[in-house]
């Protein structure tokens, strides 16, 4: 087992060097930042002091060496203009970010897995159609429409629910306070997560009723209710572990928008101010944290995979 | 003889669509508003860009959608902006799947080491949040509709070239790819007239999922002002100015029909996507297999 864990994270590696070259192959098209500060104010002199100062004036593939030589060392740089290391920034916006994902994505499992297994167990009858459709309508709402329809209902119209920010401003916040403010993103988020999940986890659960072991389960006569629950559910596990693993890049990506539309104060602030200012190093921190919790959470559903199912030899 | 068995097969794959009425009703539906994209110039009342009437009218029959803040008419505009937003989901898609094809047929064909080379380039990208790729991709072209259908296109390939890949590689182990590769029938005739038309419908039932996400993002990226840029409408930018407080509670006719329409197009894409998965493929005929 350890030595499975040990043979993925060496594998991982060149695929991480990887994702970080496309990056700053990608980001160094985009142009480079000091197009945007030349102005009446700036002069040329002061333009090239400030690529001195960044790097800029060396070719991209001695930029990115001088990159991965000072992560290597443990140090993600300092954002353009404002100075700040980048891992502060990162670390005061991922907080933020995490909650809002972790309680969407439970949120969202908490919506598909009963669903999905009411809707297989009652397979071709109305309540079956009904609740796929809705998860068919689910995975349609751009989120954005929907953040809007969320705001006009519980904001506007019921006044229940603030429609920003993570914090009342002027109060000291508290928990119930950023759980009020906390609702409305993340039912955005755990919409889209259930949505596709549901057609999924049913699926899965279908497969496996059909299985012969659970039709000899229903004739030994020990009640269909305790055959699902026993049987049918620890066997299903498997695929929603796998589902569950793979919602993490969408999360992040359905985060970014999520947080522009509500001014979380999370990461996906951070990346959308950096990518419009063209902050590298900004930029270049969140894409190697998020290349990096994607593959950890790959390697993680490995493992639970493993231990859910004891079949699985390495 | 083989015509007569062709046209038999493409009956059943009918038939076997058909019996998802809710597919039928949903094919109709878009069938429809593609036929209103397709006319936009013959039956919008007035032009999309140009101001028409006084700002912000609610409905009227004059302007049977109302207007929006500079006086254009919102019917005429939702038209054009369908038509938009389906050629940048329909192109965005065709590239994606051109793309994912052919690195999939080359990486389940060759395999060694090309294939070990793609499909670790394919990781790479699939493990890569989307959103990030499309937003610092947006930020390197000047937004606008080629560079957003260029972005989706060059974004959306690996879960084709994955699907393809694993396809080839079960069709290659079949008697009839085998005896051609025995018989030395040249490797383009094996790839393209053998294992190709064989790999056509779990590609089409893939795509119209692909076709469906492209209008989800496109919409979500013009909203946010790097997809589509104005005067140009898309079904994403006209709900631009949706965010404010008196458009929201005062002003419905600026964004919820806008809004329904892009959801009703998706969930029609996406419920035809899945009967045709069940028409095609008979063996797991569940009704709504995942």
């Amino acid at each position: 087992m350890w030595k499975y864990v040990l043979k993925k994270l060496l594998l991982a590696i060149p695929v991480l060097l990887g994702i970080t070259v496309i990056d700053y192959i990608i980001m160094s098209l985009a142009g480079s930042p000091l197009d945007m500060m030349v102005g009446p104010r700036m002069t040329e002199g002061a333009v090239a002091a400030r690529a001195a100062q960044w790097g800029l004036d060396q070719p991209v593939y001695v930029q990115y060496w001088n990159w991965l030589r000072e992560v290597l060392h443990g140090n993600l740089g300092y954002a353009y203009k404002s100075g700040q290391p980048v891992a502060d920034i990162i670390g005061s916006h991922l907080g933020p970010t995490l909650l809002l994902m972790g309680v969407s994505m439970v949120l969202g499992m908490l919506m598909a897995i009963p669903a999905g297994i009411y809707s297989a167990v009652h397979r071709y009858q109305k309540r079956d159609y009904a609740v796929v459709s809705t998860s068919f309508l689910f995975s349609s709402i751009p989120g954005f429409f929907l953040a809007l329809i969320l705001v006009y209902f519980f904001t506007v119209r019921l006044g229940w629910l603030p429609s920003g920010g993570m914090y009342t401003p002027g109060t000291g916040g508290g928990a119930g306070d950023v759980l009020r403010h906390l609702i409305l993103p993340s039912l955005v988020l755990a919409v889209g997560v259930a949505g596709g999940n549901i057609r999924y986890i049913r699926s899965a659960v279908l497969e496996i009723l059909e299985m012969d072991y659970l039709r000899t389960a229903v004739a030994k006569g020990i009640g269909r209710r305790f055959v699902i629950r026993k049987h049918a559910l620890r066997n299903a596990l498997l695929p929603i572990i796998t589902v569950t693993g793979m919602q993490i890049p969408t999360l992040f990506g359905g985060a970014v928008i999520v947080e522009q539309m509500f001014s979380w104060p999370g990461l996906g602030q951070v990346t959308w101010d950096a990518v419009l200012s063209r902050n590298y190093p900004v930029i270049m921190g969140v894409c190697l944290l998020s290349a990096v919790v994607v593959l950890l959470s790959n390697l993680i559903t490995d493992i639970l995979y493993a231990l859910a199912d004891p079949t699985i030899k390495y | 003889m083989k015509s007569k068995e062709k046209g038999g097969k493409y009956r059943q794959i009918m038939k076997r669509f058909c019996r998802h009425r809710a597919a039928v009703v949903c094919l109709a539906i878009f069938t429809v508003l593609l036929l209103m994209a397709v006319l936009a110039p013959v039956i919008a009342p007035y032009e999309p860009t140009k101001p028409t009437g006084k700002f912000s009218q609610p409905p009227s029959p004059e302007h049977i959608l109302g207007t929006d803040k500079i006086g254009r008419d919102m019917y005429s505009r939702i038209l054009y902006a369908m038509r938009v937003s389906l050629l940048v989901g329909f192109l965005a898609t065709a590239i994606s799947t051109v793309i994912g094809v052919a690195l999939g047929l080359v990486s389940g064909y060759f395999g060694g080491a090309v294939d070990k080379a793609i499909m670790s380039f394919t990781d790479m990208v699939m493990s890569f949040p989307y959103i990030l790729l499309v937003l610092v991709a947006a930020a390197i072209f000047r937004p606008g509709m080629v560079s957003i259908v260029l972005i989706l296109g060059f974004v959306d390939w690996p879960g084709v070239a994955r699907l393809v890949r694993g396809n080839v590689l079960s069709l290659r182990e079949t008697n009839f790819v085998k005896s051609d590769i025995a018989a030395g029938m040249p490797r383009r005739f094996i790839l393209f007239s053998e294992i190709l038309p064989n790999t056509v419908a779990p590609v089409l039932v893939y795509a119209t999922s692909v076709f469906a996400l492209s209008i989800l993002d496109e919409a979500a990226l013009s909203f946010l002002g790097m997809g589509v840029q104005k005067p140009t409408p898309s079904l994403g930018n006209i709900l631009e100015g949706a965010e404010s407080l008196s458009v929201l509670t005062d002003k419905p006719w600026l964004w919820a029909p806008a809004g329904t329409v892009i959801i009703l197009l998706v969930v029609c894409i996406n419920f035809v996507g899945d009967a045709l998965r069940d028409a095609f493929d008979p063996r797991n005929a569940d009704a709504f297999k995942g």
